[in-house]
């Protein structure tokens, strides 16, 4: 596995350079003072340096950084999310229990790859736990508004989020002590379809996707992104128990999942009168503006491979 | 206070100021919005809504080290002076100041009070609607704000718009939600000539609603 992380190790060093290199010599050619997009552009750089040194040294701790740095990233999403939908006064306890007991409980789950319990402990028992402490509370004011916002928070934030550490508790056989690099890929393919869809988007960019829902998202920004995240997938095939056609196969899925995961967070946004989740990310916007392809695309991707490739 | 002692006070409060103010960040990653005033050295009044106890934490963890330093906020006697315990916690931990809301000698009243803090060339943090606020309306604004200008013209008033703490800790609980909150400071406040009382404390209202980045919001 040291022989695979070196090699991504190193690609990732080779292609955040060139992103800053080239940023950089734009910068450098355009007329002063620089537009918004290229300082954007420098920002969002800038800040996947700084995540990639994050996800680095989480990777390095294996397991235990794993499981922790996405506990963590569900606390930050968690905390965009409830910040941006409504809720009252009498809804203080149930929001406690989501940040104090659902996330460490979910994470404690993967911990102990309790997969029965993991996978129907949000759906089930928070789906019909938590409605029911707001309903004894007694106010019943934008009740049904109040309890589809809570449930969606903690399904986006943590239980989606927590398919990616859980990936770890996979039984593959052949892959033994090596399912980190399952985490390493879904990351690298979906993340960088998002910046693949980006840079076709902003080259050859014209017919608008969905102009109602987010109007950066674009027909050639998708197709380009699809495909070339598609032969990228194929590319890591090497690290993976998946052939090469398999690897493209559920990249595809995984970043069109991505795709809609973005279209979705875009939506919500929009129906909140907001442009980004937050501000935790420079360039970027908040933790669920860098994650929402993500959280869409891990369940799926954790079930095609426990489906298909575990015993 | 012996030498020793006047050290391990300031020690408690620069320790007890800095992990607030990291605390505070933890939580809710407050930010400041610097809309119409820049954060300065100048001596201050800031007055913001009030909806928590964790009000002025939030606001003093957007101020620099050294502004935190001399700015104190004015709390409730009748709350914070109760037992010794929340004395200490509110004196001596936070640096605040307390006043009573039924002083009866000169010498505890309010503004006189706020007076000689300012006189020692430090900061204020005010909540000028004077209680915790549980209804979804600003409340009208107490005389201080413009008592205390009209005494020390040269001292800014900063209106403070605090989002969010009022979902974050709500009066009444003990335990913090974590929410994300801005803090908004507005443009300085100026009594205008010949100004009256009520005419200017309904300006300094309007002013602090009009920081509010999220009116719609009915939460």
């Amino acid at each position: 596995m040291r022989h695979e992380i070196s090699i991504l190790i190193i690609g990732l060093f080779v292609v955040l350079s060139t992103a800053s290199v080239t940023a950089g010599i734009l910068s450098m050619r355009a007329p002063k003072p620089l537009s918004a997009t290229l300082v954007n552009l420098t920002q969002r750089i800038n800040a996947w340096w700084v995540m990639v040194a994050l996800m680095t040294v989480a990777f390095f701790f294996g397991r235990y950084g794993m499981t922790i740095l996405f506990a963590l990233i569900s606390f930050a999403a968690l905390r965009e999310f409830v910040t941006l939908t409504h809720s009252r006064r009498s809804d203080h306890w149930v929001l406690l229990g989501m940040f104090g007991i659902v996330i460490p409980f979910q994470y404690w789950l993967v911990w102990t790859a309790w997969y029965g319990l993991f996978v129907i402990f949000i759906p089930v028992y928070c789906f019909l736990l938590m409605p029911a402490i707001t309903a004894l509370h007694g106010d019943t004011e934008r009740f049904l508004e109040r309890v589809s916002a809570q449930q969606w928070a903690i399904m986006i934030s943590v239980y989606c989020v927590s398919h990616v550490p859980a990936l770890l508790t996979l039984n593959v056989p052949g892959f033994e002590d090596r399912n980190l690099l399952l985490i390493a890929f879904l990351i690298i393919v979906v993340q960088g379809s998002d910046v693949l869809q980006y840079i076709f988007g902003k080259l050859f960019g014209k017919h608008r996707f969905s102009p109602n829902v987010s109007p950066s998202k674009t027909w050639e920004g998708l197709i380009g992104g699809l495909v070339a995240s598609s032969l990228l997938g194929a590319l890591l095939a090497f690290i993976t128990p998946f052939s090469p056609l398999q690897a493209s196969a559920v990249a595809f899925v995984a970043c069109t999942m991505g795709f809609l995961g973005g279209l979705v967070a875009s939506a919500i946004k929009r129906d909140q009168g907001v442009k980004d989740w937050g501000h935790l990310i420079e360039g970027h916007g908040g933790m669920l503006d860098r994650t929402d392809s993500l959280v869409f695309a891990a369940p799926i991707f954790f079930h095609i491979v426990r489906y298909f490739w575990t015993v | 206070m012996s030498k020793l002692s006047l050290r391990t006070y300031t020690l408690l409060q620069t320790v007890t100021s800095v992990g607030l103010s990291a605390m505070a960040w933890a939580v809710t990653g407050v930010r400041p919005i610097w809309s119409g005033s820049e954060p300065s050295d100048r001596q201050r009044i800031y007055f913001a809504n009030h909806t928590s106890h964790g009000d002025f934490i939030l606001l003093s963890a957007c101020l620099s080290e050294t502004e935190r330093a001399k700015t104190h906020a004015i709390a409730a006697a009748e709350y914070w002076g109760k037992s010794r315990l929340r004395r200490f916690i509110a004196q001596d931990m936070l640096s605040s100041v307390l006043i009573s809301r039924t002083w009866t000698s000169e010498a505890e009243h309010p503004i006189s009070i706020m007076l000689s803090v300012l006189d020692q060339g430090h900061s204020l943090i005010i909540f000028p609607e004077g209680t915790r606020n549980t209804s979804d309306e600003l409340l009208p604004f107490r005389s201080g704000l413009y008592n205390l200008s009209m005494a020390r013209p040269d001292v800014e008033l900063i209106p403070c718009w605090i989002e969010n703490m009022s979902r974050v800790l709500p009066k009444g609980q003990f335990l913090p939600v974590p929410l994300l909150c801005r803090v908004v400071f507005g443009a300085p406040v100026v009594v205008g000539p010949g100004e009256e009382r009520r005419a200017f404390l309904h300006r300094a209202r309007a002013e602090l609603l009009a920081l509010n980045p999220r009116p719609d919001r009915d939460d």
